[in-house]
C-alpha cells in the first residue's frame, strides 16, 4: 500500500503528511523539529524549521508540570508561531518527541498541528534537503490561552479510578513485567518499584511503527489496539509509559489514526506511579486484577 | 584534573545556555575517526550501557600514555560530544591522571540544565568505564 492511500484510511488523515507534501507546502506551514537528541537540529534540519527543545522549553521550570498559558504564548512568539498557523512537527526516533510536542500543543488547544509521517529519518531517506541555517523568527502575538488538561491529560487519582478500564502500558515488555525499571539501553530514571498498573494491557509504542519509521496501516493498528485487547473506538483510554513521552506517541495513534474519542496521556507515568506510596502494582507478563 | 580537563570546564562555565550547546556541538564534530584497528574488530570495543545511544570505547597505550578510542553514530551528536570531551580531556595522558579525574567531571561542565539528567548520567557511565579499563590495563602491564 502506498503512503497516501495508507494515510487516507486513518480516522483523521489530515493530521499526517508525507515528505512529498511537505516539500510542496513549505511556504504555508511552520515546520518544527523536536528531537530526543537535543543537538540533532544543530547538525542540520529541514530548511526553515524551528527547533523546539522538549527538555528546556516545554516544562515548567520549578514544578513537575508543563508551561503555563503565558509562558506558552511567549514560547510561540519566540518561535514565530501564530495561533492560526499550521504547525508541522517532526523529529528523531520515529517522531517520539514530535508527538510529545504535538500533545503539548493540544493542551493549549492549538488547532492546526500536523505530523510528518516517518519523521526526520524518512525526510533524509527520501532525499529531503538539510540545512544548518537557523531561521529568524518574529513574534505573531500569540494570545494567552488556557491550558486544557482535562481532555487529554490524566492525573494519578484519575488513573487509580480507571483501573479495570482500557489502559495501555506502552513501555517495553521487561519494564511492564517489572524485570527492569527502565528501557533497555537507557539508565534507570528512578522508580522504586517495577511492574505495571493493574489491568493495563502491554502494547509497546514501537509496535505501531514500520521499518521506515512511518505508522503502520490502520488494519494493523486495529489489530494491535482493539482485537488483541477487546477495547474499541468507544473505549475511554489512558496511556502511560515512564515520563509520558512514549505514551504521547501511542496517544497520537489512538486518537488521530484510530479515531478513539477519549484518550488521555498519564504523563506522571511510571516515574510517579512506581514511587507512589500505597499505589497498587502488578508484576509479570499478565495484566493482573483490579483490587 | 588534567590541564585539558580544567580548560574544558572553564570554557563551558564561561558560556551561557545556547552557546554551551554550540560548544558541545563543536566537540561532537571534532571526535576523531575510529582507528581502523577497531573499525575492523568491533569486538575489541566495549559498549557503554549507560548511554541512550550506541557508543563503544576502547583503552590502549601504556601507563605513561593512555590512548582512548570511541565509536558513536553521527545521528547521536550529544553522545559524540561527550565522547569527544572525554577524549580531549584524557587521551594521551597518564593512567594516574585519568584515574584522578573526579567522577563529577560531567556535572562540572554545567550541562545539567540544558540536557537531560539521563544524558549526564550516560557520560558518567562513559567515564567510569574508561577509568575501569585504564586500571585493568595498568594492572595487566605491571
Amino acid at each position: 500500500m502506498d503512503q497516501l492511500s495508507k494515510i487516507a484510511e486513518y480516522a483523521n488523515p489530515d493530521v499526517l503528511v508525507t515528505t512529498e507534501w511537505l516539500k510542496n507546502n513549505m511556504e504555508n506551514v511552520i515546520v518544527v523539529e523536536s528531537d530526543e537528541d537535543i543537538l540533532l537540529y544543530e547538525t542540520g534540519h529541514i530548511p526553515g524549521a524551528v527547533k523546539l527543545d522538549w527538555h528546556t522549553e516545554l516544562n515548567h521550570p520549578l514544578r513537575r508540570d508543563y508551561l503555563e498559558s503565558e509562558e506558552f504564548a511567549k514560547l510561540m512568539n519566540l518561535k514565530g508561531i501564530g495561533r492560526q498557523d499550521t504547525v508541522v512537527l517532526y523529529g528523531d526516533r520515529s517522531n517520539w518527541w514530535a508527538t510529545y510536542a504535538f500533545w503539548v500543543f493540544k493542551l493549549f488547544g492549538h488547532e492546526n498541528v500536523m505530523l510528518l509521517d516517518g519523521g526526520r529519518n524518512k525526510w533524509i531517506a527520501d532525499g529531503g534537503e538539510i540545512s544548518k541555517e537557523k531561521p529568524t523568527a518574529s513574534s505573531k502575538d500569540y494570545p494567552v490561552v488556557g491550558r486544557h488538561d482535562s481532555e487529554i491529560r490524566a492525573f494519578r487519582d484519575e488513573v487509580l479510578q480507571h483501573i479495570g478500564q482500557p489502559m495501555v502500558d506502552v513501555r517495553s515488555p521487561e519494564e511492564y513485567s517489572g524485570e527492569r525499571l527502565h528501557m533497555p539501553d537507557f539508565p534507570n530514571e528512578g522508580a522504586t518499584r517495577g511492574g505495571h498498573i493493574p489491568t493495563a494491557a502491554s502494547i509497546p509504542w514501537s509496535k505501531s511503527i514500520q521499518e521506515d519509521e512511518t505508522f503502520r496501516p490502520i488494519a494493523e493498528l486495529e489489530k494491535l489496539y482493539f482485537e488483541n485487547t477487546g477495547y474499541d473506538r468507544n473505549s475511554d483510554f489512558i496511556a502511560y509509559c515512564r515520563i509520558g513521552e512514549r505514551s504521547s506517541h501511542s496517544w497520537f495513534v489512538l486518537k488521530y489514526l484510530l479515531g478513539v474519542k477519549n484518550v488521555r496521556n498519564y504523563d506522571g507515568s511510571w516515574t510517579e506511579w512506581g514511587n507512589l506510596v500505597g499505589a497498587p502494582i502488578a508484576t509479570g507478563s499478565e495484566p493482573g486484577l483490579a483490587a | 584534573m588534567t590541564r585539558a580537563a580544567e580548560d574544558i570546564v572553564a570554557d563551558f562555565q564561561f558560556l551561557e545556555g545556547s552557546d554551551r550547546l554550540q560548544l558541545l556541538l563543536e566537540f561532537s564534530e571534532a571526535l576523531p575517526e575510529l582507528d581502523e584497528r577497531y573499525g575492523d574488530h568491533p569486538e575489541l570495543l566495549e559498549r557503554v550501557e549507560e548511554c541512550q545511544s550506541p557508543v563503544f570505547i576502547a583503552v590502549d597505550g601504556t601507563a605513561a600514555k593512555i590512548v582512548l578510542h570511541f565509536s558513536a553514530p553521527r545521528e547521536s551528536p550529544t553522545t559524540r560530544g561527550f565522547a569527544s570531551i572525554l577524549f580531549s580531556a584524557l587521551s594521551s595522558h597518564s593512567a594516574d591522571e585519568i584515574l584522578q579525574l573526579s567522577d563529577d567531571f560531567p556535572t562540572e561542565l554545567g550541562l545539567d540544565h540544558i540536557i537531560t539528567p539521563l544524558r549526564v548520567r550516560g557520560m558518567r557511565g562513559m567515564l567510569a568505564r574508561i577509568k575501569r579499563k585504564t586500571a585493568e590495563l595498568v594492572a595487566k602491564d605491571a
